[in-house]
């Protein structure tokens, strides 16, 4: 498309004979807050230091604004970024800090003073300007970090797990925080976290990675309801996978552990007596409460969790398969205690048929 | 515990009667150049002397010299052995040892085949070439011990991440060596100029080949024709070795705090 902020086409990276992006084609409209998501080594950083320029790709293109950056050295592409370790420089304190890339390139100090009072203020650390880096916490310094990368006004804001070594709480409030601020400088972000529940809180769109592949792209709500393949679904969120034995492919009667049900679809060329797996989210699992649902099968509780607004169920159903149920707490109506014989049922359409 | 107690004091004063009492010796020949009574004079006659004046001056800017040389020279090479070629690191050590392992009269042997009058860079044709070439021999000298200290102060800081930091903020190498860099490894590279200025300022061989008026020759000299001045000469310069060692262990309490406080 010709309105792409930012596109990467075809983005090859090798180490030695070890290729870690295998072809990435990825376009980001401006203002656009994007999240890289999947597991640890996957190629989330490789593919955000190479936008950096920090990297040289070994094959594809980058394309900002329609322009090839690859000739452009990191310090020639104004790009903001941000390090999972702060990475404040030790000897400066944080006006020098945020006022660096300012004073780089050569803003008169007054303007460089106006600017970086500004930044402090956004970041809610005015009057911190004279601390020194040791003598803030930790989710002071990555804030500081965040209005470094901001103060000269970058084409764009790279994040590589800037949350991660923090504590819970701050986590939560500092992603609210830079979320805020992204969408009030309207500036296009690219965020990389390993953290599914980081992923879907804050992002426009998420891009789902495994072992170098790009798995899927799509925002938070596609991503957890329609994942397209198994990875997705099982690295984001819960998943229940059932293996159910097929009985009569024609009429799609499967049996889970030997109570008879129908499926709404099934892989194309099973067999009677094949061994298929369902798989749906706990909270399309509930419990019966006399409405007529697709699915029914009986089962016992065996474990009960509770946490908080929702209350988790594990429900066995009887020959090895067991069954995770979310219900919402309801402080009426307390849950079944372990061992209660229980009725689960889900709609057939809730059942997720996911490629591999 | 306490049975240990005694016996730790034992070995604690000999080893310090070992260090201080020819040290004590040397301090009072030093004192006794007037028969039967103390005096300073031994120590009035060095710093009076003219000779003392001129050595110890020129002694100290070929120091000052080998320090600006050799930190222009470490510094940059030991940040890119950190950042691009780690896997150098093990051969760049080795090589920064070679003048410990090298005696300094072969060294210097080596310079004057190489730069002599009849060589293609005859920097021992002029005074300034030879004074040039002496600041380079103590560059070499002082190798060891300027690359380590500014190889532990690299080790102090997140190289790669702070260089990246600065260099997407925009800033080109010479930038972020001048202003990220070396500013946070600064006390360990004076630790490493403080060495280096206690080894030029006594340094005797290379300066007495290369004939340069140095403090360490002048020393030499002393102690072949006097009798209570060398001693006084050779507290002087202990004095000033120490205090170098005491600036060193001082500058350490300046060291950049780098760690994050946690939340
Ligand atoms: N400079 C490098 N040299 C060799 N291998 C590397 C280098 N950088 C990253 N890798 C490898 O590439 C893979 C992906 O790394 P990375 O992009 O950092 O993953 P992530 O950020 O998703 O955790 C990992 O297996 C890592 O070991
Ligand atoms: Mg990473």
């Amino acid at each position: 498309m010709a309105d792409d902020f930012l596109r990467i086409d075809n983005l090859v990276k090798s180490f030695g004979g070890n290729t870690v992006v295998k072809g990435a084609n990825l376009a980001f409209s401006k203002g656009e807050f994007v999240t890289l998501l999947g597991p640890s080594g996957c190629g989330k950083t490789t593919i955000l230091r190479m936008i950096a320029g920090f990297e040289r790709p070994t094959s594809g293109t980058i394309l900002v604004e329609g322009k090839d950056i690859s000739p452009l050295p990191p310090n020639q592409r104004q790009i903001g970024m941000v390090f999972q370790a702060y990475a404040l420089f030790p000897n400066m304190n944080v006006e020098d800090n945020v006022g660096f890339g300012l004073r780089i390139a050569g803003m008169p100090k007054a303007e460089r003073r106006a600017r970086v009072d500004e930044m402090l203020k956004l970041i809610g650390l005015s009057g911190y300007g004279k601390r020194f880096p040791f003598e803030m916490s930790g989710g002071q310094q990555q804030r500081v970090a965040l209005a470094r990368a901001l103060a000269p006004k970058p084409r764009m804001l790279l994040l590589d797990e800037p949350l991660s070594a923090l504590d819970a709480k701050i986590r939560v409030s500092l992603r609210q925080e830079i979320r805020a601020i992204q969408r009030d400088l309207g500036i296009t972000t690219i965020f990389v976290t390993h953290d599914q529940e980081e992923a879907l809180s804050i992002s426009d769109r998420i891009v789902v990675m495994s072992a170098g592949n790009i798995e899927q792209v799509g925002t938070p709500f596609e991503i957890y309801n329609k994942p397209a393949t198994r990875f997705v679904a099982t690295f984001v969120g819960q998943l229940n996978t059932l293996s159910a034995r097929v009985d009569d492919p024609a009429r799609r009667a499967v049996s889970i552990d030997g109570q008879p049900v129908v499926v709404p679809s099934l892989p194309a060329g099973a067999r009677a007596g094949d061994t298929v797996s369902l798989t749906m989210r706990p909270e399309a699992v509930q419990l019966a409460n006399g409405a007529a649902r697709d699915i029914v099968l009986d089962g016992t509780v065996a474990d009960v969790s509770f946490l908080g607004s929702v209350i988790r169920l594990k429900v066995d159903l009887g020959q090895g398969n067991a069954v995770h149920v979310d219900t919402f707490n309801d402080q009426r109506t307390p849950p079944p205690g372990r061992a209660a014989p229980v009725q689960v049922t889900l709609a057939g359409s809730d059942i997720l048929v996911l490629g591999d | 515990m306490k049975r240990g107690k005694p016996w730790a004091w034992i070995v604690f004063l000999l080893g310090a009667a070992y260090f201080l009492l020819p040290l004590i010796a040397t301090v009072q020949f030093s004192l006794s150049i007037r028969r039967g009574t103390l005096s300073l004079d031994a120590y009035t006659n060095v710093l009076n002397s003219p000779q003392f004046q001129e050595t110890f001056v020129f002694s100290l800017v070929v120091a000052v010299a080998t320090i600006i040389v050799g930190l222009l020279l470490v510094v940059p090479a030991a940040y890119f052995v950190r950042l691009r070629a780690p896997q150098l690191r093990p051969i760049i050590e080795f090589v920064t040892l070679l003048p410990l392992i090298i005696p300094p009269i072969i060294l210097v042997f080596g310079y004057i085949r190489m730069y002599n009058s009849s060589s293609i860079l005859p920097l021992t044709n002029s005074t300034l070439g030879t004074n040039v070439l002496l600041t380079l021999a103590y560059v070499a000298l002082a190798l060891p011990y300027m690359y380590r200290a500014v190889d532990t102060g690299l080790r102090t800081i997140d190289v790669q991440t702070l260089t990246e930091a600065a260099n997407i903020l925009g800033a080109n190498t010479p930038t972020i060596l001048i202003r990220v860099i070396f500013p946070n490894i600064i006390v360990a590279a004076l630790s490493g100029a403080f060495l280096t200025l206690a080894i030029v300022i006594g340094e005797f061989t290379i300066a007495s080949l290369l004939n340069r008026p140095a403090f360490g020759v002048y020393m030499q000299n002393i102690g072949a024709n006097r009798a209570f001045e060398p001693a006084a000469l050779a507290v002087i310069s202990f004095v000033i070795t120490w205090a170098a060692m005491g600036m060193i262990q001082l500058l350490a309490r300046f060291a950049p705090r780098t760690a994050p406080l946690t939340d």
